[in-house]
């Protein structure tokens, strides 16, 4: 089997948002997923590293390439070192925003998925794991 | 500085988003094709998306804008060729665009904003326009 694929990129600017999605993008044509799916993994990356940038100020976005064997897929794990999230609760409901959103960053990202996972802690970050199965 | 382009024809603006724009080009977009709703006397806005791979929630809530916006200015707004793959994903993250007209494509986005724009002309009492463009 070859190597697994590992990457992190930094999420600082907006234009490093351009960079996230176009990284995702080649990382899921490689993964032989189709087009919806790219377009699904791509826009939950999009939507979670705006979340890094405006709500964290800034963090990080680290990209593995999975095979379990019978699957490919793809997962991202975006981290920031910002306020953290008090009510994950709260924070997931489509519609909430604490910033000018329109906030269906969370909710979205976790409909886009197969899997999701949040942990966050006021003061320390958050970091937010997706993974899509092809 | 990065722009896109808005070209004026008769009465109506077209824009065709090419490339994949960061947060700020979107807001720029924003603020031009305002100025020149107001500046050009424009009565539409054709908006083609058919280069974009992917809109996620900050591309649709400009897209939003600029037809609100638009509106209080006097003029429609159609956004045209939204891929079959945006479409679904749109969906799925819980955007469905509530305010924006779509079209298939360039030429029947044009027809609407022809008959909306004829309609006017005939409302108040210039006439003419429906069955010399129709």
């Amino acid at each position: 089997m070859s190597q697994p694929k590992d990457e992190t990129l930094p999420i600082r600017s907006d234009q490093d948002i351009v960079i996230v999605r176009q990284t995702v993008r080649a990382w899921a044509i490689e993964q032989t997923f189709g087009l919806v799916d790219q377009t699904k993994i791509v826009t939950a990356a999009s939507e979670l590293a705006r979340n890094a940038l405006t709500h964290g100020g800034g963090g990080s976005v680290r990209l593995e390439a999975l095979n379990n064997g019978i699957r490919k897929g793809l997962r991202l794990t975006f981290q920031d070192r910002g306020p953290g999230i008090a009510d994950i609760e709260l924070a997931m409901k489509d519609g909430y925003t604490t910033g000018s959103g329109l906030g269906l960053g969370l909710s979205g990202a976790k409909r886009l998925s197969n899997e999701f996972e949040i942990r966050s802690k006021p003061g320390e970050g958050t970091v937010v794991a997706i993974t899509r199965w092809r | 500085m990065e722009r896109i382009p808005i070209l004026k024809m008769g009465e109506f603006l077209l824009v065709s988003i090419q490339v994949d724009m960061h947060d700020r080009l979107a807001m720029t977009l924003q603020e031009d094709l305002t100025r020149r709703i107001v500046q050009d006397r424009a009565h539409g806005v054709l908006i083609d998306i058919s280069s974009l791979d992917v809109v996620d929630s900050f591309i649709g809530r400009m897209l939003g804008h600029i037809a609100s916006m638009s509106r209080i200015l006097d003029a429609e707004t159609v956004v045209v060729g939204m891929r079959p793959a945006v479409a679904i994903t749109l969906v799925e993250l819980g955007l469905s665009l509530p305010g924006i007209r779509t079209a298939l494509n360039v030429e029947k986005g044009m027809d609407m904003l022809r008959r909306a724009s004829g309609l006017k002309h005939f409302e108040s009492g210039e006439g003419g326009h429906v069955s010399a463009e129709g």
